[in-house]
C-alpha cells in the first residue's frame, strides 16, 4: 500500500470550485510539504541575517543555513565540489547566466549551438540571443516519429562547429527522457560543452552530474517541493572559473577601486547581491524529502500513473495524444479533446477540481513542430493518486458534452 | 458555472462559418494575438467614409475568444466607426466587471451573453482579444486614406 503524502501536503486536502482538488500540473510548479515550510518560517523566525557579511553570531548562523544548504544540493548532484554549486532565481536564471557569461564570451561567426526542438523556451531564446550577438548559428535536431530526437539528426549536426550543446534531459511537453550521458560524450568528442536543462528532470529522477559528465546543469527548486524564488546552476569548476561574472555587485568582489574590480572565487563570483536564504533552507528540507521518499519510489509512482493516464486515454475516441508510444516516458501526459480549444478543455476539468495546464507549454517551435497550436498536460508527482487519474477521466469524458459535441 | 459559459448560443458562434473568411476589399487587417494561449486572429476590416461596410476574420484559438470574435464581427457590421469604439469600450467594461447594469449592456446584443466570463479571471483575455484587435485596427486606419 502506498504511503499517503496528503498529510504532509495539506493544500492537496484543499477543494477547487466546489470539488476535492486533483492537483495535475506539477510540470509548472509543485506543492510544498509541511518540512519545507516549517523550515523557512524556522529560518526567517530564528536565523536570518545577512549571511558573508556580519561577524555577529546571528549573521554566521544564516551563512551556515545557505552554505549548508549548497552542501546539500552537492551531495544531491553528486558534484565534486560545493564551489559548483551556484545559487540562482530558477533554472531560467541559470540558463541565462550560462549564455551570457560562457556563450557571448567563447562564441564567435561560425560556431554553432545546437539545441533541440523539444526546448522550453528558458533554453531556447537565449541561445537565439547569444547566436544573434556573436553570429553564431542556432542548429535545431528534430525529432523522430516516437517523439524521441532523431538520431540522424543528431549524427548531421553535431560537428566540429558545434560549441555548444543544449538539450533539455525530461522534454516538459512529452515527458520524453533523452539520454543525456550518451549526448555528453558525443559532444565532448566534438570539443563542444553540453547545457544540461534538467528543470523536469531532477525534481523526478535521481542525476548524478559527474555520471552523466554534464558540463552545466540547471535546474528550479519551486518545481521540486522548494519555496518559489530559489535555483540551481551546476557547472565543472574549471569552466566557472574561466567565465566572467554575469550579474555585479555587492557579495560577488575580492578588492573594489575606483574603475576597476577583482571578483570572488566560486561560488560567489556568481552570486551578487543578498542572496535567497530562506529560499536555499527550503530546498535543503525538500532535497530530504526527496531523499526519504527515495526517487526508485518517486519513479515507480510516477510510471504507474502516467502509464494508466495514457492507457484510460487511449480508450476515449476522441482524444489524440503525442509522445504516448515510447518507452523512455514519465512523470506527464500531453493531449487534446478533438474540436475543442485545450483552454475549453482546461476550463471544463477546473469546474470539476481538475487542475492541469493548457497552452504551449513555452515551446512555441514544438508546437509548431508537432502541428498544433497549443495542448492540454496532465502531469505527475510522487503524492498523486490513481483516484487523480481517474478524475482526469472523468472530467476528460464531460467535455464533448459541455461543448455541445456529444 | 460551466452551463453559464458554454451556452448554446456561444457555441454556435464559435463554430459559425459566414464571418470566417477573407474580404476582397479589405481596408485594415490586423492581427491579435494572446502570447500566453497562443490564440491568434486576424481580424479584417472595409471601412469607408468613417463606416465599417463588412468585417470577417480567421485564424484558432478557444470557444470563448472565437465566438466573442465572431459576435463582434455582427455587432459591428453598418455601424460608424465611432460608434463601434464606443461599444467595445462597452464591451470590455462588461468583461472587466466596471460595467454590471443588463439595461446599459444591451445594446451590445449577443455580446452581453459574455458577462459572465467577468467572474473568470483565467479567461478574460480570451473575452477581450478581438475587441483590443478592433481598437489596434482604429487606431492604425488613421494612416488609411478616405477610410475616415
Amino acid at each position: 500500500m502506498d504511503k499517503n503524502f496528503l498529510n504532509d501536503f495539506p493544500i492537496l486536502r484543499s477543494e477547487m470550485n466546489g470539488h476535492p482538488l486533483a492537483y495535475l500540473d506539477n510540470g509548472a510548479t509543485t506543492q510544498k510539504p509541511h518540512s519545507v515550510v516549517r523550515e523557512i518560517c524556522g529560518y526567517y523566525g530564528g536565523c536570518n541575517a545577512n549571511p558573508h557579511r556580519g561577524v555577529y553570531e546571528l549573521s554566521v548562523k544564516a551563512t551556515k543555513v545557505y552554505e549548508d544548504a549548497r552542501r546539500k544540493v552537492a551531495q544531491f548532484l553528486n558534484a565534486k565540489s560545493t564551489r559548483e554549486i551556484i545559487f540562482t532565481k530558477n533554472a531560467t536564471e541559470s540558463l541565462n547566466l550560462i549564455a551570457y557569461s560562457y556563450g557571448l564570451n567563447n562564441l564567435r561567426g561560425g560556431d554553432e549551438i545546437l539545441i533541440t526542438i523539444a526546448e522550453h523556451h528558458s533554453n531556447l531564446v537565449p541561445w537565439q540571443r547569444v547566436a544573434q550577438v556573436t553570429g553564431a548559428k542556432l542548429n535545431y535536431i528534430y525529432l523522430a516519429a516516437d517523439g524521441n530526437l532523431s538520431a540522424e539528426d543528431i549524427d548531421k549536426k553535431l560537428s566540429k562547429h558545434t560549441k555548444i550543446l543544449a538539450v533539455t534531459q525530461i522534454s516538459n511537453v512529452l515527458g520524453l527522457v533523452n539520454d543525456v550521458k550518451k549526448l555528453a560524450a558525443r559532444a565532448h568528442e566534438v570539443g563542444a560543452v553540453i547545457v544540461v536543462d534538467g528543470a523536469q528532470s531532477v525534481p523526478h529522477i535521481p542525476v548524478d552530474v559527474q555520471d552523466l559528465d554534464a558540463d552545466f546543469l540547471a535546474f528550479s527548486g519551486h518545481k521540486m517541493l522548494s519555496p518559489m524564488g530559489i535555483g540551481v546552476l551546476y557547472g565543472k569548476k574549471k569552466i566557472l572559473e574561466e567565465m566572467p561574472p554575469f550579474l555585479s555587485g555587492g557579495d560577488m568582489i575580492e578588492y573594489v577601486e575606483e574603475q576597476a574590480t577583482t571578483f570572488a572565487e566560486l561560488p560567489q563570483k556568481f552570486e551578487a547581491g543578498t542572496q535567497n536564504v530562506g529560499g536555499a533552507a527550503g530546498l535543503s528540507a525538500a532535497i530530504d524529502y526527496l531523499q526519504g521518499v527515495g526517487f526508485a519510489e518517486i519513479e515507480r509512482i510516477e510510471r504507474d500513473l502516467t502509464n494508466y493516464t495514457i492507457a484510460e486515454l487511449k480508450k476515449i475516441p476522441y482524444v489524440e495524444l503525442y509522445g504516448c508510444d515510447a518507452e523512455n516516458k514519465i512523470g506527464l501526459v500531453t493531449f487534446n479533446v478533438k474540436d475543442v480549444h485545450p483552454h475549453d478543455v482546461a476550463t471544463i476539468l477546473d469546474a470539476q477540481g481538475v487542475a492541469i495546464r493548457a497552452g504551449h507549454h513555452c515551446a512555441q517551435p514544438l508546437m509548431k513542430f508537432l502541428g498544433q497550436n497549443s495542448t492540454c498536460r496532465a502531469s505527475f508527482y510522487f503524492y498523486n493518486t490513481r483516484r487523480d487519474v481517474e478524475r482526469l477521466i472523468e472530467a476528460v469524458q464531460k467535455v464533448r458534452g459541455v461543448m455541445r459535441l456529444a | 458555472m460551466l452551463e453559464n459559459i458554454y451556452t448554446e448560443l456561444i457555441a454556435e458562434h464559435s463554430h459559425a462559418k459566414e464571418n470566417r473568411r477573407h474580404l476582397d476589399n479589405a481596408t485594415i487587417k490586423e492581427r491579435g494575438h494572446n502570447p500566453s494561449c497562443g490564440d491568434e486572429i486576424i481580424l479584417e476590416l472595409e471601412v469607408a467614409g468613417g463606416v465599417i461596410k463588412d468585417a470577417a476574420f480567421s485564424g484558432a484559438g478557444c470557444a470563448i475568444s472565437q465566438a466573442s470574435t465572431d459576435m463582434m464581427i455582427e455587432l459591428m457590421r453598418g455601424k460608424s466607426i465611432d460608434e463601434a469604439q464606443r461599444l467595445a469600450e462597452l464591451f470590455i467594461g462588461m468583461i472587466q466587471g466596471e460595467v454590471t447594469d443588463d439595461s446599459k449592456l444591451e445594446e451590445l446584443d449577443e455580446a452581453a451573453a459574455l458577462k459572465n466570463i467577468s467572474t473568470m479571471p483565467a479567461r478574460v483575455k480570451c473575452a477581450t482579444l478581438a475587441w483590443h484587435t478592433f481598437d489596434t485596427a482604429v487606431k492604425n486606419l488613421d494612416g488609411v486614406a478616405n477610410a475616415r
